[in-house]
């Protein structure tokens, strides 16, 4: 890395953190609410205290990195998958299963257990998504915005049917057991091992890409499939089915350490849509998975202070959700202004024409 | 199952169908023309909100009209960011539709106090077409229904003739399949695109207006579930042509209608397995689907700086 990019590492995400404050600001102007107010209150609830900053900002921070990273691998294939949000809640879902089922005293192989099902049933859900673009040529965003809707169902109709909680009252899981829990970092604080996890995932992610000849082949086929299939050597095909796979893996990872570091049962509105801010994280990130690590504290931090702004000032929480939409719409505008990515596939650089969605990629 | 059953079943089938062929006929104009608007569900639910608050001060037709209105000022802005800065459509849709559902449910809040209190509007009142309406089994279901259905029935050949008989059309079709040539034949695939786009956030908010205003009665937060996705869905099986999706529009209908249908016959299911089962069946369809249709050759694909 230059000193040039390191610099706009670091300063992009403060640019775009005050582009989401001045937004933020305008909103609750125009809708009446006391701005000084509601900001000091989102401050607070982000960065107020350390113990706010591990236990709420970097606690929120790690689903979203999860599914940033999730993100950020498909694109960087050039696979579109808005389906994050589905591949977290069935990792949520598998994880929670495997934890409540599991025979007692198996510590922390049991707690593998359950993270590993997150990771296998994460990656075999985007696989549908993958079997459904590859096989019969549907376009991923249309099929991965529909696996979304049927995961939060099938969650729904857990928490209601097989995995409800012993009384068979509450639409929830029953608590994970203090075994299969994720340690706590720092104690005192809700901050889990899970961001630990997700911090080298994020490294060993950026290396895989960076510098491993699958990595390459990945990037390759995301810049440009006909020339990665014309040169012989890639498998587009296949490169796409893996990585597709692997980025639901990595989401359903992420399900899987929110029930096992921070709920300790499956809820149906266990994800507040991090599979959708992921995106922004991702892109804010320029799609490089050690950047997404900083992206990630960002919209962490804004989430955590909008859960303090809607105790504190009444401020809808639906706010985020519009300035998070303005982020990435100042984003993706900014590359025509001239921002060129430092690293990223087509998809922020542009240029190279997309295969329609009825067919599909070269083999 | 009775003729009473029957009846009710396609009356729900058409209810349920008539916002998804609103969407899908806008977006099949869009697409015709290059562009894929994942945004769809943020003009939707702008449609919600607005025919609701629109109804409440001016009365049911101006609320939906106004309805439109609100879908087409989301579609402008996804135009100005997706067309005239030429950023990922994807993407640009994919933050409309967050932009959407979050202005919304901020806004109706802001509006009507923090408990959301279920404020019901006037809704259309169904208009029967004398004599066919009383026609056995369907006569109500096609004949006995509020403006909307009317619309949505009568723009799909004024929708094919305008995309097949006309010159525009057939400059908006030449767009989506190859900007280059149509530029240099004397068309502006800019401003193609930009009318589908804004025709899309047309129908698109008509049918968030037909929600709230012919069906449900009031607004609710996310009250759009992802009719916008479902309506790109039934584009692409309806093989990018108005009757096609009709066709398809009225198949998702029943499949959503199914609901009624199973409450009729007293069958005890989870609510879930209906809530999922119209995108399942998307899928399914999608699938089968393939190969056997032919997408705009430039779908998707950002115009150069030149074109």
């Amino acid at each position: 890395m230059t000193s040039r990019t390191v610099l706009r590492a670091l300063l992009e995400p403060l640019l775009a953190g005050m582009l989401a404050l001045l937004v933020l600001a305008v909103l609750l102007g125009a809708s009446g609410y006391p701005v000084g107010e509601a900001l000091t209150a989102l401050w607070q609830g982000a960065f107020g205290s350390w113990s706010v900053i591990a236990s709420g900002t970097l606690v929120r921070a790690t689903p979203l990195l999860f599914a940033g990273l999730a993100v950020a691998v498909a694109f960087r294939a050039g696979i579109l998958n808005i389906g994050a949000e589905g591949q977290l809640l069935i990792g949520a879902a598998a994880a929670t299963a495997m934890a409540v089922n599991l025979p007692p005293g198996l510590g922390a192989a049991g707690l593998l257990l359950a993270l590993g099902a997150g990771v296998l049933c994460g990656g075999a859900w985007a696989a549908i998504a993958a079997v459904l673009r590859l096989r019969f040529g549907v376009l991923e965003v249309i099929s991965t915005i529909m696996l979304n809707v049927i995961a939060l169902n099938i969650t729904g109709l857990l928490v209601r049917g097989p995995l409800q909680e012993p009384t068979r009252t509450f639409p929830q899981s029953a608590l994970i057991d203090q075994a299969l829990r994720l340690p706590r970092v720092i104690p005192g604080t809700r901050l889990h091992a899970g961001v630990v996890l997700a911090v080298v995932t994020a490294l060993v992610i950026g290396w895989f890409l960076r510098a491993t000849a699958p990595g390459f082949r990945l990037r390759m086929t995301g810049a440009n499939p006909h020339a990665a299939a014309s040169t012989g050597r890639i498998d587009v095909a296949r490169v796409t089915l893996l990585a597709f796979i692997s980025s639901g893996a990595i989401a359903g990872l992420g399900g899987a350490v929110e029930v096992t570091g921070v709920t300790y049962a499956l809820y149906e509105n266990l994800s507040p849509g991090y599979g959708y801010t992921a995106i922004a994280v991702a892109l804010l990130a320029r799609l490089n998975p050690a950047r997404a690590i900083g992206s990630a504290v960002i919209f962490g931090a804004l989430e955590a202070g909008a859960s303090a702004m809607q105790r504190e000032a009444q401020v809808p929480a639906g706010m985020v959700g519009v300035v998070e939409a303005c982020v990435i719409l100042v984003l993706v505008a900014s590359e025509w202004i001239g921002a060129r990515a430092a690293a990223g596939g087509r998809l922020i650089r542009g240029g190279t024409p997309r295969s329609g969605p009825t067919s599909a990629p070269a083999t | 199952m009775s003729a009473q059953t029957a009846t009710d079943f396609l009356d729900a089938s058409i209810r349920s169908a008539t916002p998804l062929l609103l969407a899908a006929l806008g977006e099949t104009v869009a697409e015709r023309s290059g562009v894929i608007n994942v945004g769809l569900e943020g003009a939707i639910i702008a449609g919600c909100l607005a025919g609701l608050v629109g109804a409440a001060e001016f009365g049911p037709m101006a609320g939906l009209a106004i309805a439109g209105a609100a879908g087409l000022g989301i579609a402008i802005i996804f135009a100005v960011v997706a067309i005239a800065l030429a950023a990922d459509q994807i993407i640009t849709g994919t933050a409309i539709t967050m932009l959407g559902l979050g202005l919304t449910s901020t806004l109706y809040r802001v509006l009507y106090g923090d408990g959301g209190a279920a404020l019901q509007t006037p809704t259309l009142s169904p208009i029967g077409i004398p004599l066919l309406r009383d026609i056995p089994l369907i006569g109500s279901a096609l004949f006995d229904q509020p403006v909307p259905t009317y619309l949505a029935a009568l723009l799909v050949p004024a929708v094919w003739w305008g995309m097949y008989r006309t010159q525009f059309g057939l400059a908006l079709r030449a767009t989506g399949e190859n900007p280059a040539a149509a530029r240099a034949s004397g068309i502006s695939p800019k401003n193609m695109q930009s009318f589908g786009i804004l025709f899309g956030g047309l129908c698109g908010g008509l049918a968030g207006g037909t929600l709230v205003l012919a069906q449900v009665g009031t607004f609710a937060e996310g009250m759009s579930a992802g009719r916008g996705f479902v309506a790109i869905a039934i584009v692409a099986l309806g093989r990018w042509h108005p009757v096609g999706a009709a066709l398809a529009a009225l198949i998702f209908g029943m499949a959503s209608a199914l609901q009624f249908l199973f409450q009729a016959l007293d069958l005890k299911l989870p609510y879930q397995l209906f809530l999922a089962l119209p995108y399942a069946l998307t899928l399914a369809a999608l699938a089968l689907a393939s190969g056997r249709y032919r997408a705009p050759k430039s779908l998707g694909v950002r115009l150069n700086v030149a074109d």
